[in-house]
């Protein structure tokens, strides 16, 4: 027998609107508003894009807002919103080697054309907290410099010219582009769809497997070859036009891992690869992809699978926070009925354990006598 | 290929161009040239402006296989003014209104009466805006690139 049990209507809604209320905290402060959240709190907003695995400033602002700076639940509340929309159709393929780069730094060449930009990074600050935030006050302009027009070659280009590095990654022809939005997940996967699940993972996630291998887990020797953040064209082929036109900008960070590599039954000595692209201004999340994406390249390189971070299923099947997090959450909603039944089920096989235990006592005591 | 692409072999990039501008176009820049149109088409929407979504690809290492990277909110409109020309309009973000008046533009620079006007009040300001935003963003970068220079030590 199931017996539905209702109740709780007046408590729901009054805890939504308490919710609201504290959502929106003391009165005699003004509100924060979507521009400020976008201008301000900039890498707040590129996160919950890059795990919405959806890029809108302005939505994932107001995602920010709606849920009290909870991340995760704005990154719940933006992958709801993009259910709600039609699909137009599918980008060219980003030209990352033309990005308008706004920071680009090589941790294995040290001269490089176009140099090393450090751009706006938290990098050498002294992560003292800064009392003049406290008040509102001026801050200077950045400095500008004559630019040297200097084409930004991609690290691993010029790794290649040697040919001990390992391409891009390539596929058959005829392989089409996976799409996890579209289709169940199945293990093995290719690296186009573990690519997309790893853009989408979660930062926290990705950063400690990362530091996993980093520690021995899988260990993959890695350099960063290249880091670089700016501003992409997205073109899209408009079948009314019959071309391709630019949509706009976004921006993206990319980082190119390069890993020592002994060479095995399958490959020669020579630098592999791993790849991470993430919306926004993201590097620790593009480094921890990168790590990961080589990580879980062990099969095809050849190599022992020992570690969590090489385990494609283990690794690609808890990447993303939302499924995490509504199947760690759900455990709070009631689960009365279970728990009567297993509480019944405890009880039983006490009893059944105390009656056990009285016999053989009365048997002992019988055998005593 | 139809006939007008025959004839003008560089048609697709001038539209291609037209196009990535207008994406880029604000509000103001739309409205204000709006505004001073010397006179207004009519206009009747054919599709939108509506909002959905473009799936953005990468590429494997930059350059190997594409990938799906995630998705990006995408405007669209069609539009048909009183003339016959149709104007297509598709700018990233849900900025519906600013989508419609491009499309609007898109179709005013097709008939070669309003090009110019599309051109000099509209187009060339944004590609100049944009290159000022472009330059002010290279040298505000290139102000932190690192200078490396090496420690002399020892006494000779």
């Amino acid at each position: 027998m199931y017996v539905a049990v209702k109740g709780g209507e007046a408590a729901i809604n009054n805890a939504h609107r308490l919710l609201a209320d504290r959502r929106r905290g003391d009165r005699s402060l003004p509100s924060v508003t979507i521009e400020q959240i976008v201008a301000q709190l900039g890498l707040a907003v590129d996160r919950v894009m890059a795990e919405a695995s959806l890029y809108d400033r302005s939505l994932a602002a107001l995602a920010i807002r709606q849920s009290r700076g909870d991340l995760i639940e704005a990154i719940f509340l933006l992958r709801a919103y993009r259910t709600t929309l039609p699909r137009f159709g599918t980008s060219v393929p980003v030209d990352t080697a033309n990005m308008k780069i706004e920071r680009r730094v090589s941790a294995t060449y040290k001269d490089l054309p176009g140099g090393q930009l450090l751009g706006p990074t938290f990098d050498y600050t002294h992560r003292l907290l800064d009392p003049s935030l406290l008040t509102d006050e001026a801050v200077e302009g950045p400095a500008r410099k004559d630019t040297t027009g200097e084409h930004a070659v991609r690290v691993s280009d010029i790794l290649a010219h040697e040919g001990l590095i390992e391409p891009d990654g390539e596929f058959a022809e005829d392989h089409q582009a996976g799409d996890l939005t579209r289709e169940p997940m199945e293990f093995p996967m290719s690296r186009d769809l573990r690519l997309q699940a790893l853009a989408r993972g979660d930062e926290g996630f990705l950063l400690a497997l990362g530091y996993s291998t980093q520690r021995g887990y899988g260990r993959n020797h890695p350099f960063v070859g290249e880091i670089r953040i700016g501003e992409v064209e997205v073109e899209l082929e408009v079948a009314e036009l019959g071309f391709a036109v630019s949509l706009g900008r976004i921006r993206i960070t990319e980082c190119q891992m390069v890993n020592q590599f002994k060479g095995s039954s399958k490959a020669p000595p020579q630098f592999t690869r791993g790849y991470g692209l993430v919306f926004g201004q993201s590097e620790r999340k593009a480094m921890s992809m990168s790590l990961v994406d080589r990580a879980l390249r062990a099969e095809e390189l050849g190599e022992d699978i020992i570690a969590p971070a090489q385990d494609e299923e283990f690794v690609i099947s808890h990447s993303d926070n939302v499924q995490a997090t509504g199947f760690v959450e759900h455990l709070k909603l009631p689960h009365y009925v279970d728990f009567q039944a297993e509480l019944a089920l405890v009880r039983k096989m006490r009893s059944d354990i105390e009656a056990a235990r009285k016999g053989d006592r009365g048997e002992m005591q019988e055998a005593a006598e | 290929m139809d006939l007008a692409k025959q004839i003008e072999p560089n048609a697709d990039t001038a539209r291609r161009r037209a196009a990535g501008l207008l994406a880029r176009a604000t509000k103001d820049e739309l409205h204000a040239a709006w505004e001073r149109l010397p006179s207004r088409p009519e206009v009747t929407p054919v599709r939108g402006p509506e909002t959905g979504l473009v799936m953005v690809r990468g590429r494997i290492g930059g350059g190997g296989a594409p990938f799906n990277l995630g998705e990006a909110t995408v405007t669209r409109a069609t539009v048909l003014l009183g003339s016959g020309t149709a104007g297509h309009a598709h700018a990233l973000g849900t900025a519906k209104e600013n989508v419609r008046l491009a499309a609007i533009f898109d179709a005013l620079w097709q008939e070669p009466g309003t090009r110019d006007y599309v051109e000099a009040a509209l187009l060339a300001p944004i590609e100049a805006r944009i290159a000022v935003e472009d330059r002010q963003k290279a040298e505000e970068t290139a102000a932190t690139r690192v200078d490396f220079f090496t420690m002399v030590r020892g006494d000779d």
